[in-house]
């Protein structure tokens, strides 16, 4: 009860407000030591020191007020706020592709959340439907919550669950499906999906927003339009994140699910193919398609769903000076699988051997990625690639950390052998790991030199 | 092809002459507070001004740096959507904002834009310089000081900010100033980011710079309790000086502004954006209450004329251009950019189009101005059926026979646009004729130099406050405050008092609280013992006018002011020397005073030597004798001693030895 009443207030303040008999969503006078104060008093978020209390003033803005200065407290009145984007039913329209929406939580679809003064999930397809109505042109839209996790709490129970729920959905013969998901572990799940779900006929792509969607800059509408659009109308049938290309609302890109990467804490633009190119350009109406060769849409619905996962795999990120104890707590701790990111070409430093030689006989996997992000593991350059090789570590080519991670927990989850661990790691999915790197795929311009500078006035936005 | 007789015709000239009578609008030279209590003046101000800090609000860019249009290293474009209220409701500008699509693009320079100005990083912490500086204001305006500053979004799909919204925070509530015959209420005092500097806006782009985004800037709003528009000139300069006697604020242009809420009664609260000087304030204010009053009387003369509002329609009809004759120049350029051709129906509307709004405005300047910022047609947009002010086609003779089945009591409206634009502006003018039988609508308005305004964006409503997710309250302990309050300058109002006091001439007072120089002459008063009345006239006389006539070359600083006494007192010179070196200090700050002496040829002569050149020039006077007046005399005289006696004597001591040696 108390806490519905006083929701958020604790110790000294909700001892305040008891004691003058004042309610969260009360209209309440607060006379001070520094002037009286009028207001509605709003719930208090969780982690918010005791020593205040919140509440909207008649001109809209919010206030603390503190309460060693208040001297009398009296409620006038009462009115709860009830916080809902408009509900619409979502139209049918005939000749759209029907595409379904998953929700995972995230920002794409969120709400102001009391308890922690931050954005919670919040999602329906009426509500979406509300809030960017040309949706309805793009496609027949339905929905399902799968679960509402933030992006960071997304993990392997999560990439079964979908990729379950998404064998399912295909077989009831959905033409695409898109995943709302927080941008933090989107390149996860994207990896986690590619090997779980294998030869999908239809598209499967994964979007989120940088921006919340309680802000009118956000990058949720315009990102979910061109996931919508990607999943009901191109030919790719992948497993796909759909972000902004530019920081602009102008166009979004389709990455691989195994060979994108969130690159920025907090940039619209945050998603990047590495060691390749974008699959596709993507807008509100049309798709372009980049990267010529991929997996085309098909009518049959044949696909492999392999929702396998061991959590006795880790990832180590080496640096100099790391202590062979690192790698024997892991072997100790039960890991069956160690994704190790090295410096360089592939290197760890020479006092870790023998502590790689002990995890190797006791049948700990090892896969060898790079700390440089873009580029192949090159073993056979220097005699500490061809000396590590020997004590067991295998080279994971140009597969991304991440996504090396995610395989060799995809792969320990069928089986603990390790030369078929071996073989299901090196055998190439869909683009974990590529014969050759464009000379496009590594593009990271500097600011302020004479040319990008004017590539940055002319062209980019 | 007319269909109506001419005699029948109303004349809009006449209509309009007619109804500013009925409206009973008088310049506002005539107008006393009788007129204002009348038609129940009543206006509020929200005074913005700029804070002194090093860098921005809420990240480290520097603050006070400028460029022009064209001086940019990128752009970034965005589109803005309306979102729910922390109380679930959208806002009324939101929707209208959306329904515009517009497309907005940020011009951006390296030194002032991060990644926090385009929206791709959050906020870091608030400058705390900034928050202090507010809260010794508030405490100034008597503010009462939250015990906790909670950073709240303003929505503003305007895109004069790329984020949406704008972060802002309440410091203080409930305080209050005094003018010279009343006191006045504040509301509050809000501590938030400055908006980028609009470029452009023309159809569907509206294009901004984003080098003054972010600057701290606080808003001082005062309760709609001025009742005459000098009132509300005095109440903004009441506030502008206080903010500078801070002396922690920002000058300069745009430094300063405000938004001015102005209503009549019975009418509703407009606001008047961004009014830089404060000197437009009363003949914005008085026409705006006369505007509000005439949309009254154009309620009035519809709603008896129409029967039944709540059903009332416009009609439209597409119009194609080959069927008209010879086309005006503006109607040929929009034929060949491919624009639609539309005309419209009102009826019940005759003699409303040309009905007075403002000095030189009519009903359908209102209809106008809403199809270029909702619709965004550029003007020309429209002809009507009522124009007089200047020579268009007579609609009668554009308007097809038989498309209406008009009669005596309608007015016509031919507008073009793109087709993707009509919908939109159909909805746009029928909306803003049923809100006239409301009366006044809800709006913000742009101001003009001549004392009138134009629709600028429906008035948003607490509906567009969200608190800021980014960032956590800030605690405002006693401690803070009361080291704040510990140095706070002087009162504005107690300054004027002692400036009357001490004779100073009222008419220096806006310079000198302008520009917060109340302390300098006081100290100046109190350490050097000079006439205050003196250093006043000085300042807001001579310094007020070197300053409009004179290039500095820079470092001018007011403070070389009190140098400047400081070195006559000691060199035992005149006082009146203050001037003519004040000119050459003024252009050239850096300047020691020695040469500054030589610049104005100034030489030490005694006293003595000085009048015992008079008799010499009496004779030299006598002998041309060009008049007989010994006035004449004595300003002859005076002309050629001048030079040598100022700053060796008082000139007019001078003058009366002249006076009194030929009475001898």
């Amino acid at each position: 009860m108390d806490k519905d009443i006083f929701q958020g207030y604790k110790g000294a303040s909700l001892a305040i407000l008891k004691k003058y008999n004042v309610r969260v969503w009360g209209q309440a006078t607060i006379n001070t030591s520094r002037g009286p104060f009028i207001g509605t008093i709003l719930p208090r978020a969780e982690n918010d020191d005791d020593k205040h209390i919140v509440m909207k003033i008649p001109t809209g803005y919010n206030i603390g007020v503190d309460i060693d200065t208040i001297t009398d407290m009296k409620e006038t009145g009462y009115k709860k706020a009830n916080y809902k984007i408009p509900e619409k039913e979502f139209p049918v329209t005939k000749g759209l592709p029907n595409v379904k929406l998953f929700g995972t939580g995230g920002t794409i679809a969120s709400r102001l959340d009391y308890r922690t003064g931050a954005v919670i999930p919040a999602f329906s397809p009426g509500e979406l439907y509300g809030a960017v109505p040309e949706l309805a042109d793009i496609c027949n839209l339905t929905t399902e919550k799968v679960f509402a996790v933030f992006s960071e709490n997304m993990g392997p129970e999560q990439y079964k669950q979908l990729a379950v729920r998404i064998g399912e959905e295909i077989e009831n013969g959905i033409e695409g499906i898109v995943i709302g998901h927080g941008t933090d572990t989107l390149h996860h799940t994207g990896a986690a999906l590619t090997f779980m779900v294998q030869n999908p006929p239809i598209p499967i792509v994964l979007v989120g927003s940088q921006r919340s969607s309680d802000r009118p800059s956000s990058d949720a509408a315009l990102n979910l339009m061109h996931a919508m659009n990607a999943a009901g109308n191109s030919d790719i049938a992948e497993v796909m994140v759909c972000m902004f290309g530019p920081t602009s609302d102008d166009y979004g890109l389709l990455h691989k699910g195994t060979r994108v990467r969130k690159m920025h804490s907090s940039y619209r633009s945050t998603f990047r193919t590495i060691g390749d190119v974008p699959m596709a350009m993507v807008d509100r109406k049309k798709i372009t398609t980049i990267k010529k060769d991929y997996k085309r849409r098909r009518k049959d619905r044949d696909v492999t769903i392999l929702p396998y996962f061991s959590d006795k795999v880790t990832m180590l990120y080496y640096y100099p000076g790391m202590k062979p104890d690192t790698i024997d707590a892991l072997v100790d701790a039960g890991y069956k699988g160690i994704v190790i990111v090295g410096t360089g070409l592939g290197h760890v430093n020479k006092e870790l051997y023998p502590a790689i030689e002990r995890a190797n006989a006791k049948g700990v996997v090892m896969y060898m990625t790079l700390q440089t992000i873009w580029g192949y593991v090159h073993m056979f350059v220097y005699d500490t690639g061809r000396d590590m090789m020997a004590k067991g570590i295998i080279p994971g080519a140009n597969m991304l950390p991440e996504v090396a991670f995610i395989k060799l927990g995809w792969a320990l989850g069928q089986t603990e052998d390790p030369e078929k661990v071996k073989e299901l790691m090196l055998t190439v999915i869909n683009d974990e790991i590529t014969e050759r790197e464009p000379y496009n795929g590594y593009l990271v311009y500097q600011g302020e030199v004479p040319e990008i500078k004017k590539f940055m006035r002319d062209v980019r936005k | 092809m007319p269909k109506h007789n001419s005699k029948t015709k109303s004349d809009p000239e006449n209509n309009y002459l007619k109804s500013m009578k009925e409206v009973e609008y008088v310049p506002r030279k005539e107008a006393t507070q009788e007129t204002y209590d009348k038609i129940g003046f009543m206006s509020g101000l929200e005074v913005h001004q700029q804070l002194l800090t090093e860098k921005k609000l809420f990240c480290h860019c520097p603050a006070g740096v400028y460029n022009g249009n064209d001086q940019f290293d990128a752009e970034v474009i965005r589109h803005m959507r309306p979102t729910l209220s922390e109380l679930g409701e959208y806002d009324g500008t939101a929707l209208m904002e959306f329904k515009t699509r517009k497309e907005i693009v940020y011009r951006l320079k390296n030194e002032t834009t991060c990644t926090y100005e385009v929206d791709d990083t959050p906020p870091f912490q608030i400058d705390k310089t900034a928050v202090d500086i507010s809260i010794q204001i508030s405490l100034m305006s008597k503010l009462n000081i939250v015990g906790e500053v909670h950073i709240t979004r303003k929505q503003y799909l305007d895109g004069s900010i790329p984020t949406g919204f704008q972060r802002t925070a309440i410091i203080g509530v409930e305080g209050e100033i005094y003018l010279k015959n009343k006191k006045v209420r504040l509301i509050q005092l809000s501590l938030e980011e400055d908006s980028c500097r609009e470029v452009s806006d023309i159809r569907h782009t509206r294009i901004f710079k984003t080098d003054r985004l972010g600057m701290p800037l606080i808003e001082t709003v005062t309760y709609p309790e001025m009742v005459n528009p000098d009132e509300v000139m005095e109440a903004c300069n009441y506030i502008r000086f206080l903010n500078r006697s801070s002396g922690k604020v920002r000058t300069g242009i745009g430094a300063g502004r405000q938004d001015v809420n102005v209503s009549c009664k019975g009418g509703t609260r407009v606001e008047i954006k961004g009014v830089s000087r404060t000197k437009s304030i009363p003949e914005l204010t008085h026409n705006e209450a006369f505007r509000q009053w005439a949309l009254l009387k154009i309620r009035a003369k519809l709603n008896a004329a129409i029967p039944d509002t709540k059903s009332w329609k416009m009609n439209h009809k597409q119009i194609d251009f080959d069927l008209l004759g010879d086309l005006p120049e503006h109607l040929k350029e929009a034929h060949e950019s491919g624009y639609q051709l539309f005309a419209v129906q009102m009826p019940g509307f005759k003699g409303m189009l040309s009905h007075f709004t403002q000095p030189g405005k009519i009903f359908a300047d209102e209809i106008c101005d809403r199809l270029k910022v909702v619709a965004c047609l550029e003007k020309p947009n429209m002809i009507h059926s009522e124009e007089f002010r200047q020579a268009t086609p007579n609609i009668d003779l554009l308007i097809p026979d038989n498309i209406f089945d008009r009669d005596d009591t309608d007015a016509q409206i031919i507008f073009w646009g793109p087709e993707e634009d009509i919908e939109t502006a159909l909805e746009t003018i029928e909306e803003r004729c049923k809100m006239a039988f409301d009366g006044v609508p809800n709006e913000t308005r742009k101001s003009f130099d001549d004392g009138t305004t134009i629709f600028e964006r429906v008035l948003p409503g607490a509906d567009r406050m969200y608190p800021d997710t980014d960032s956590a309250p800030i605690p405002l302990e006693n401690e803070r405050i009361e080291n704040l309050r510990k140095n706070l300058p002087g009162e504005v109002i107690d300054y004027y008092h002692k400036m009357r006091e001490w004779n100073i001439p009222e008419d220096t007072f806006i310079y000198i609280l302008r520009n917060n120089l109340f302390p300098l002459i006081e100290r100046i008063t109190n350490d050097l013992k000079v006439n205050p009345k003196f250093v006043g006239t000085t300042l807001g006389h001579k310094l007020k006018f070197i300053e409009g006539h004179y290039q500095s070359s820079g470092n001018f600083k007011y403070e070389i002011i009190y140098d400047l006494f400081k070195f006559l007192k000691e060199k035992k010179l005149e006082l009146q020397l203050i001037k003519p070196l004040l000119t050459v200090a003024w252009q050239h700050p850096e300047m020691e005073f020695n040469i500054m002496l030589d610049t104005i040829k100034f030489n030490k002569i005694s006293r003595e030597k000085i009048i015992s050149k008079i008799p010499i020039l009496e004779k030299e006077f006598s002998e041309i004798r060009i008049s007989k007046n010994s006035g004449v005399e004595t300003k002859w005289i005076m002309g050629h001693l001048n030079k040598i006696a100022t700053g060796n004597m008082a000139l007019n001591e001078l003058s009366s030895i002249i006076d009194e040696n030929r009475a001898i």
